[in-house]
């Protein structure tokens, strides 16, 4: 028989281990997955975590793609970490992202083709200000009326993409462009553009904002004091209510901060490696960020690592597409698998396993 | 005693747990038909052997007999079957059911539920518990739910019954029907096995006791031969300090609560209503009543935690009802609830974050914003050495200390921050006895330098002990407050209220 005992204090030991031990596990499943599907198994998991750094041809053209894709998955799963700590569940980064470089990019394009300092400023405050604003929306709706937060954020997710398609085809749309839906390239556009700042680094203002928040949600949560109420709020509700905490202003902080940081991403991703605003904008990073928070430990240096992990699927799922004739859902379920696997054997971070012997009540 | 008598026999029971010796070599015998008590402080490890013998516990080396034969229940179900029932401290019911709907889920094989009512007005009857089995337990009071309880395990027809701590939520009266009921039970045979530290308890109600100290048996006595202290000094090792009371002329007014009603935050929480009390420098207010009567939510408004209508709660003539718990420490108002682990503390947080939680701005933890670890980790230290909290050191978390550690701990934190007005709820539930007394005479040190302390205690004889005026919460209302001199136990059992029910009771 095996019984599961609570441990008196969450074992520092399984805690450290669990991710590295979720992604070996993510590893040898996606071996499987891969072997059902007829292909070498070793030959795909290669590609995918060996590949894209290491590889002579392509190395060079994937290895700055890690910065790219990884900016935005740090800088919502930042937002999101300290959300989800506090018992504030945000699923809805991904429509904040959208919201972001959508009124972003809409800065952009009212000042077109004005040359001037202020305009990328004024843009990434907008973006903030958008995932900001659409964040709200499920924070005061829980506030005013308790609805799920998770509801609510998720499925605005869904009304945040038909307005990037309405936005695409009606509004921001390139009149330049022969009818075809999609806004200017702002890439294109040096006063509101996002460039690769150091070529063959893939570093842009987003990698660097990404770097500030990861700085800035340290020092928050180890030194002041918003970040210790954000700790006992989800450690112990009524603790922090007696410690002065208000819980509805710590739904509002929670959903505001990953809203901006969601929003400003977007606006990073819109004016740089994706350039404009297009029905297929939204590459599922809103989501995937809740992977990668988790898998950080929902800790600021952890979620640095899971997202630079997490980039190394996506870009090598990209190369195994194009190499090994993956299909693009396989990967997608890989990254699925590693939640799962990491939130398995997060149940023995607070419990032991007992086998054969009855556990004491 | 012959053997015949012998009803359970335990052997050299011992149970380790990490770092923790809970049994060490126990052995005691229980007579068919006496009241057995097992006295001890917190962690002496009563507890762990009781539940031994309900089989929850599996020992790891000893052995018991139960009516001559070799006895090692592994589950409670086998020691019901052998003829054991636990009355736990803390109940196991659901408020939304009725009383035999209660006790029907706690059955094998349940028989309908019309026979099952009639068997429980039967019991209650004939052990003078009065109980309706239609009544939801959502409304009973904790009297009432541990005689569900109670029931729930005579329907059984026990041979042994195990009550654990069962007067700590019950009012003078209701324990009276308590004991008259477990001493019927007695006479018809019923073992009793009775676990408390309350010396007077033990004294009026059993006929041998078995006295337990960090986990070993420290001795045998017959409590109406002995006096209490010299069971107390078994107990706790060494001679108990009485706390010392100095009458102290009270100042001016500090605190003023005027009219002060509050809806329920929930639906099982109690409306406070009408509550009036002022409260001088120097003295100590305490207020009684049954668990359940707006404790809980007096602290919760006093706190901050919940506001009320504007000019209800005055600090020092300065209008405080409308700020919350961070205001109100500022200006020396600080306090204690009840719940230690999840309210009082952060469970899973370390003893200095602890100490951050709710001193941060007093004790200057804090600069712009950001904080002082290192000030908070001496602060944590000083509550250790002050208040003698047994811990290893500041970083171990809250959850690792025992309850009365803890509560130790807890009321160290806001005692050094030396409020103005101390708020404090069960500043001495489930604290041994040395360190209830440390606790008692803190409060009234803090009274003899000039604050004013609010103490809600179920325990009356700490309340007579140490408080100047007392008063009584009663269905979210307060009596009006009478000094404590001259007051006499019956007085208080009026006050309190619940005489209704009391007198509905009898032994048939």
């Amino acid at each position: 028989m095996i019984a599961l005992e609570r441990r008196a204090a969450p074992s520092r030991f399984w805690a450290y281990l669990t991710p590295p031990l979720a992604v070996l596990l993510t590893m040898a499943a996606g071996a499987v997955l891969f072997a059902m599907l007829g292909k070498d198994p070793v030959a795909a998991i290669r590609t995918i975590f060996w590949d894209p750094l290491f590889h002579p041809q392509f190395a060079a053209y994937s290895r700055p793609q890690l910065l790219v894709k990884a900016a935005p998955l740090i800088l919502i799963a930042i937002g999101l970490s300290l959300g989800f700590r506090a018992g504030v569940w945000n699923i809805g980064a991904e429509g904040q992202y959208i919201m972001g470089a959508i009124a972003g990019a809409g800065v952009a394009l009212a000042f077109y083709p004005m040359d001037a300092w202020f305009i990328f400023p004024l843009m990434v405050i907008a973006g903030l200000l958008g995932g900001w604003a659409w964040a709200m929306i499920p924070g005061i709706l829980r506030v005013r009326f308790n609805t799920s937060d998770i509801l609510v954020s998720l499925l605005l997710v869904y009304v945040a993409q038909h307005f990037l398609a309405l936005m695409a085809v009606g509004l921001m749309r390139n009149p330049d462009g022969g009818g075809f839906p999609g806004s200017r390239n702002l890439q294109h556009y040096p006063a509101a553009a996002n460039p690769e700042l150091f070529p063959g680094t893939g570093m842009h203002w987003g990698v660097i904002a990404a770097f500030i928040a990861v700085i800035f949600a340290y020092i928050l949560l180890t030194r002041h004091l918003r970040g210790f109420q954000i700790r006992v709020t989800g450690a112990a509700p009524r603790a922090a209510r007696f410690a002065g905490v208000s819980p509805g202003r710590m739904v509002l902080f929670c959903f505001g901060i990953s809203g901006a940081l969601a929003g400003v991403a977007g606006l990073f991703e819109v004016s740089g490696p994706s350039g404009q605003i297009s029905i297929n904008f939204h590459a599922g990073y809103g989501f995937t960020a809740i992977i990668v928070a988790f898998l950080g430990r929902l800790h600021p240096i952890g979620i640095l690592l899971a997202g630079l992990l997490l980039a190394l699927t996506y870009i090598g799922g990209e190369l195994a597409q194009f190499m090994l004739d993956l299909p693009a859902a396989a990967i997608q379920t890989f990254q699925g698998m590693l939640l799962f696997f990491l939130l398995a054997l997060d149940v023995l971070t607070n419990f032991r396993l007992r086998i054969g012997k009855r556990a004491p009540v | 005693m012959n053997a015949s008598d012998m009803l359970l026999s335990v052997r050299g029971i011992s149970k380790a747990y990490p770092g923790v010796i809970a049994n060490d070599d126990v052995s005691f015998d229980v007579v068919g038909g006496e009241i057995h008590a097992l006295l001890g402080e917190n962690g002496a490890g009563k507890s762990t052997l009781v539940k031994t013998i309900y089989g929850l516990i599996r020992p790891d080396a000893g052995e018991m007999l139960l009516h001559g034969a070799p006895f090692a229940p592994a589950t409670p179900n086998e020691a019901r079957a052998a003829g054991v029932a636990m009355v736990f401290q803390h109940f196991s019911l659901f408020e939304a059911l009725s009383v035999a709907e209660n006790v029907a889920l706690g059955m094998q094989d349940p028989p309908p539920m019309r026979q099952l009512a009639a068997r429980i007005r039967e019991k209650s009857e004939l052990y003078g518990l009065p109980l309706s089995p239609d009544r939801r337990v959502g409304d009973l009071s904790a009297g009432e739910r541990q005689r569900v309880e109670i029931i729930r395990c005579l329907l059984e027809d026990p041979r042994l019954l195990i009550m654990d701590e069962p007067t700590s939520v019950l009012t003078p009266q209701e324990v009276d029907i308590l004991f008259q009921t477990l001493r019927k039970l007695a006479e018809n045979g019923t073992a009793i096995l009775y676990i408390s530290h309350k010396l007077k308890e033990i004294t009026a109600l059993c006929d041998r006791a078995t006295i337990l100290r960090r986990g070993r048996v420290v001795g045998h006595c017959t409590p109406r031969d002995v006096s209490e202290s010299k069971m107390a000094e078994l107990m706790v090792g060494s001679a108990v300090q009485v706390p010392s009371r100095r009458r102290n002329a009270p100042g001016a007014e500090l605190l003023r609560v005027s009219g002060l009603s509050l809806p329920p935050a929930t639906i099982f929480g109690t409306a406070l209503q009408g509550i009036s009390l002022a409260l001088r420098s120097g003295e100590i207010i305490g207020i009684g009543g049954i668990a359940g009567n707006g404790q809980d939510e007096l602290l919760a408004a006093l706190s901050g935690e919940r506001l009320s209508a504007p000019g209800t709660i005055t600090l020092e003539g300065r209008d405080i009802a409308r700020s919350g718990p961070t205001a109100r420490r500022a200006l020396g108002l600080l306090s204690a609830p009840e719940e230690r682990l999840g309210h009082a503390a952060a469970p899973d947080m370390s003893l200095t974050e602890n100490a951050m939680l709710t001193a941060a701005h007093r004790q200057k933890l804090m600069a712009r914003g950001f904080l002082r670890w290192n000030a908070a980790r001496d602060f944590a230290r000083r509550i250790i050495a002050d208040f003698d909290v047994r811990t290893p050191g500041p970083d171990v978390p809250a959850r690792a200390l025992s309850g009365g550690n803890l509560q130790k701990f807890v009321i160290g934190r806001e005692v050094l921050q030396r409020p103005r007005v101390f708020v404090v709820n069960q500043p001495t539930w489930g604290v041994d006895a040395a360190a209830a007394a440390a606790i008692r005479q803190a409060l009234l040190d803090l009274a003899s330098a000039g604050a004013a302390v609010i103490c809600i205690s179920q325990d009356l004889d700490e309340l007579m002990e140490i408080a100047d005026h007392f008063a009584v919460l009663n269905e979210g209302r307060l009596s009006a407050p009478r000094p404590t001199d001259g007051l006499s136990i019956e007085d208080i059992g009026l006050m309190m209220g619940g005489a209704k029910d009391m007198e509905a009771a009898h032994v048939a």
